[in-house]
């Protein structure tokens, strides 16, 4: 009787314990995989690509391994305490009636102490490397200006202006070229964050931040906004290509281009210079120069448009000048209300901003 | 034979029409009416916040979802945070605060009982004030009706210019006017611990709720007072024309951070201290020892009270301030971990050479010490700036609170829901219905809240309506919805034995749990006058020196 | 042992505890002097910091006089708490009317100096960032002044009633733990403002 009794009572515990121990373990198990996931789309803090992103990686192994060692040390002495002490019978005296030791209170005083210590200054120092490092000579310069809901890209330097895709050269050990971004913001506050490239940092108004990312490999890089900045918050992303120094150089040669006028698309381009399109968007070269939306004069060299929303096809296009609602409701574009013909007429014209 | 009960006849108060019986109770000042009224209040909002978490769930169970529009959505995150922080959470433990401290320190009633009517029927305005938002915030075309700005409210969105009508203003005024409440009840916990404790309780030998609850109100006048202050600069830049946080005349956007979340730290301190203080009064109790190290738990509490108060940036991480402020606020953050570490090592230590009996209280605080550990740990990880440069605003963030506001705070809420029960209406919680509720919450609250960490790691900022597919978020958030409805059926189950016991339960009497506190030397009900005679203690434990004379506390203390 | 006496037994040391109404007031205090340290921060931030004019120096005097009988109204309610302690009620009654037409004055020469700052020197609260701070903190002191005197008024009445007797001096003393309060911030708000902002 007494041998089931005792098994019956491991059972009440011991099975709890055991299932809250598997579901940790099914935990650590994903977040392994994860840290594994595969797949350049996925934007895992595990998987940096470039200095500022290696750091936090470096810190956050150790920070891990600390705070994984605190946890299996108290998850023990919990479950230990839980299994050893627990009521055996119905009836019996109180335990000892313990009211401290002061030992005991120093010991887990000092040794937490000393844990922050050695945290505060591996943290310390990642911090000052990150935010304090200086622009090398070779660095690209970048204005990057948070709207609500898009990215304006200004390349000071290169005098070149795009939104929401922005190309970077990759940066070569021995020769850094890293790509060092200021970051303002016309409206509220958004943030920029690619995972793999760095930390996030916060575009606010009335303030001027910075970050430099240097990425290691080619590639498309994905991020989003990341502090929520109205309605279309979820639907600001981000795309950053880290291109080749050749990639780089004839990408910048293209952006610097005004406008080819082609009079095939007379009309599209006459549609929109007379229509409100001009109030919002510059096309280099003709008289659009609004500044409040995207720069067009490089449509074209976009994968997406919407800052990412959609895929950048003409269909795509056509939904978006029409009813911009069923991409981005609540985006700060207007449904322009043509009619098809003036709607075909004007996207050809935008086909041909390359 | 100093304090012994008198045997009471409970009066009957069936007779009485129901009319006369609703009146007692609006026009009531007694703490206990009011701490149950506290209580009540705050679970219709706790469903209402957990609807407002289930249409949030649903809506990203997978990407590109359309259950419903960013607009509605935008309202929820809104005011579920909100709801849950200022009208759950604070209403609950203001209940417990209120019903408990006086009885647990000899006391008849607070010391303002009007100030407690008053500072109830603010913080009730405030909350019907939020969500009449949803009726009557209709401003101009577009501007919508809920709140939508998130709970931290931040310039310039909340500008007239970013957001117009009156949604905002909902949101400041309910706030405002449930803070002047908060800092009534906190003006009162605080008078009554000190000047109304019954003779021989001295300041070191009030039970660890009394303590904390001392310190939480401390906190709460420092704390939410500069949320009042940030609330009328708001409303003056809204409606007189102000320039606080107008970005365009020069203001500053970051000063608006710099004051909210001067009280949003320290409030979930606020938050977090009252769950301390019940488990420090049920592990005890279950493990059949007293507290161990009392003096350090309190030096531990008031230390945790201060540093909490310079930790504040830590949420602003990513706004841009320079290396040396990033690193005092890492070392500050780093520093409250340690008088909370030494209190979990306490509990633990009140467990060790006990006897643990396993009753629903008892699961709850040992789900609450679990959880509450690995809630700091992944706080430690935030605290370190540049991983939180990472995991900031992302998904991470809101597992860790949740971690901390629901498997910390709730779950000891609920071990202080099981244990008092019995005291506040005279009968048991169910035990069986009660054991269920706690591995139902508990595997629903793993599900959603383990799993929520990752797509924080993989890139998911908080937010946001909608996802884009293809970034190895989709699996997580699925896990994270199902688990939603494994809580909801747990916090449902609740409710009813809650209900069900109160006409069925079995009668609990004085002291069912063996326990040593004043108030379980009363009637359960207690009479409402609390104690015929005002007791007389010598120690930390007066239960136990009687139950045990041969051995009292005040020997050993 | 006939009628054995059932009191306690025993010398018993006596137990005394702070009172409630002390200790919720300047619980009230702390929690108000947060509030303002909040607005003190505001204005000290925004020092310098408009976009236009017109600037502190342009357009703020010290008010010296308004200042002066502020803070001689703290000496007359101390003296109305210390002579109603001592059982002279008419004497209270002086000095506490005293002290209301002292801060009555402090009023109203706030309300001259807005007169003159609105109408001549066009300054108001949405012109910029000073008028923002300097109408805000100034008017958040000024209506604890009047909500101070609303208190004081109600005290002046009782005591015209004849209610007002010696054991009544404990709540006086209470309240004017708050009109110091007020008199403080206004010596920090006249630092602030007048001295270091011009």
């Amino acid at each position: 009787m007494k041998g089931t009794r005792h098994q019956k009572e491991w059972g009440r515990v011991g099975g709890p314990v055991a299932g809250v121990f598997m579901l940790l373990a099914g935990v650590l198990l994903a977040v392994g995989l994860c840290s594994a996931a595969s797949g350049p789309a996925i934007p895992s803090i595990f998987k940096p690509e470039s200095t500022p992103a290696d750091s936090i990686y470096g810190l956050s192994l150790l920070v891990l391994t600390i705070t994984g060692l605190i946890f299996v040390i108290v998850f023990g002495l919990i479950a230990y305490v839980l299994a050893k002490f627990r009521r055996r019978s119905d009836d019996g005296p109180e335990p000892p009636q313990v009211y401290g030791s002061n030992q005991i209170e120093i010991a887990w005083t000092v040794i937490p102490v000393l844990i922050v210590l050695v945290l505060f200054m591996a943290t310390a120092r990642v911090i000052h490397a990150i935010q304090d490092a200086r622009m090398p000579k070779g660095a690209i310069e970048v204005t990057a200006i948070g709207h609500q809901f898009w990215w304006e890209f200004r390349y000071p330097g290169l005098g070149v202006v795009t939104a929401n895709e922005l190309h970077v050269p990759v940066s070569d050990p021995s020769h850094p070229t890293p790509t060092f971004l200021k970051l303002l913001s016309a409206d509220t506050d958004h943030s920029f964050w690619v995972p793999r490239l760095a930390g996030k940092t916060d575009l606010i108004p009335n303030r001027v931040n910075n970050m430099w990312i240097d990425p290691h490999e080619t590639g498309v890089y994905v991020g989003q906004c990341a502090q929520y900045c109205g309605m279309q918050h979820a639907k600001m992303l981000l795309r950053v290509y880290v291109d080749s120094r050749e990639q780089f150089e004839h990408w910048v040669q293209e952006e610097k281009k005004s406008t080819q006028l082609s009079d095939a698309v007379n009309e599209g381009r006459r549609i929109f210079e007379t229509t409100a399109c001009v109030n919002c968007h510059t096309v280099s070269g003709t008289v659009a120069d609004g500044r409040f939306g995207p720069d067009l004069t490089h449509l074209m060299s976009r994968d997406t448009i919407a800052s990412g929303g959609a895929a950048n096809t003409p269909e795509n296009l056509k939904t978006w000048i029409q009813v911009p609602d069923s991409i981005k409701p609540g985006s700060l574009m207007p449904a322009m209300k043509l009619n098809d013909h003036d709607l075909d007429a004007l996207t050809a014209y935008l086909e041909t901003l390359r | 034979m100093a304090s012994e009960t008198i045997a009471l006849s409970v009066v009957n108060h069936g007779t009485r029409p129901i009319g006369d019986r609703l009146h007692d109770w609006v026009v009531t000042v007694d703490h206990k009416k009011l701490g149950i009224l506290y209580i009540l209040y705050a679970l219709m909002f706790l469903v209402i916040g957990g609807i407002e978490a289930t249409i949030m769930r649903i809506q990203l169970i997978v990407p590109h979802n359309h259950f419903v529009s960013p607009e509605v959505f935008n309202r929820m995150f809104t005011m579920h945070g909100t709801t849950m922080i200022f009208f759950v959470v604070m209403p609950f433990l203001f209940g417990f605060a209120n019903y408990l401290v006086p009885l647990m320190i000899g006391a008849r009633d607070m010391a303002f009982p009007r100030l407690n009517a008053f500072s109830f029927w603010l913080m009730a305005l405030g909350g019907f004030l939020l969500y009449f938002s949803f009726v009557g915030g209709n401003g101009l075309y577009g501007a919508g009706n809920a709140p939508d700005v998130g709970w931290w409210a931040y310039a310039p969105l909340t500008s007239r210019a970013f957001s117009p009508g009156h949604s905002t203003d909902y949101w400041t005024l309910a706030l405002l006017v449930s803070g002047f409440g908060s800092i009534g009840t906190a003006i009162n916990i605080i008078a009554t611990i000190l000047c109304m404790r019954c003779p021989g309780m001295t300041l070191g030998k009030m039970p660890l709720l009394a303590w904390l609850n001392l310190v939480m109100a401390g906190m709460v006048i420092l704390a939410v007072s500069p949320l009042t202050a940030a609330q009328m600069m708001l409303s003056i830049d809204r409606y007189l024309g102000g320039h606080f946080f107008d970005t365009q005349a020069g203001g500053s956007a970051t000063i608006w951070m710099h004051f909210f979340w001067i009280f949003g730290h320290p409030e979930v301190y606020v938050l977090v201290i009252p769950a301390f203080a019940f488990a420090s009064e049920i592990i005890p109790v279950f493990s059949r020892k007293p507290i161990f190290g009392y003096p350090v738990m309190v030096a531990a509490t008031v230390c945790i009270g201060f540093v909490s108060m310079s930790v504040w940036a830590h949420h602003m991480f990513t706004i841009g301030m320079n290396s040396y402020a990033n690193s005092f606020f890492v070392i500050t953050t780093m520093a409250v971990g340690v008088p909370t570490g030494i209190k979990i090592f306490n509990w633990i230590g009140t467990m060790w050479g006990g006897k643990i009996e396993f009753k629903t209280p008892m699961l709850f605080c040992i789900g609450f010490l679990f959880q509450f550990v690995i809630a700091g740990l992944t706080g430690i990880m935030l605290g370190t700036a540049p991983f939180d440069w990472q995991l900031g605003g992302s998904y991470f963030v809101v597992a860790h609170f949740h971690y901390m506001i629901v498997g910390g705070i709730l779950f000891a809420l609920f071990a202080a829901f099981y244990y008092w029960y019995p005291k506040i209406t005279g009968r048991m919680l169910n035990e069986s219905l009660g054991k269920l509720h706690f591995w139902l919450l508990l595997v629903g609250f793993h599900l959603t809240f383990d799993a929520m960490h990752i797509p924080g790691l993989l890139g998911m900022p908080r937010r946001i309506y909608t996802y884009e597919p293809g970034r190895g978020w989709e699996v997580w958030n699925l896990i994270t919805t199902i688990g939603t409805f494994i809580q909801g059926i747990a916090i449902l189950l609740f409710v009813a034995n809650l209900i069900f016991s109160h006409w069925k339960g079995p009668k609990a009497g004085n002291d069912p749990w063996d326990a040593w506190t004043l108030e379980w030397s009363v009637s359960s009900p207690p009479p409402e006058y609390n104690f015929a005679k005002i007791p007389v203690v010598k120690s930390r434990r007066p239960l136990w020196d009687l139950k045990h004379p041969e051995d009292p506390d005040w020997k050993y203390e | 042992m006939s009628s054995a006496a059932i009191t306690r037994p025993s010398i018993e040391p006596e137990w005394v505890l702070p009172s409630r109404g002390r200790v919720g007031m300047f619980s009230l205090i702390a929690a108000e002097a947060a509030i303002f340290t909040i607005f003190v921060v505001a204005y000290i931030f925004y020092i310098g910091k408009s976009l236009s004019g017109p600037l502190p120096k342009d357009v703020l005097e010290l008010p010296i006089f308004g200042t002066v009988c502020l803070l001689s109204s703290s000496l007359t309610i101390h003296l109305a708490v210390t002579a109603l302690r001592n059982a002279k009620v008419g004497a209270f009654g002086l000095w506490w009317f005293a002290t209301i037409a002292l801060g009555a004055i402090f009023l109203a020469g706030t309300g001259l100096e807005w007169n003159h700052l609105i109408f001549d020197k066009g300054l108001t609260i949405s012109t910029n960032l000073f008028g923002t701070t300097y109408y805000s903190l100034v008017g958040l002191h000024a209506f604890h002044v009047t909500a101070g005197l609303i208190f004081l008024a109600i005290g002046m009445i009782f005591t015209l009633l004849g209610k007002v007797k010696p054991e009544h001096s404990e709540r006086a003393d209470i309240f004017s733990l708050y009109w110091h309060f007020v008199d403080a911030v206004w010596v920090v708000v006249f630092t602030v403002v007048y001295v270091i902002g011009r």
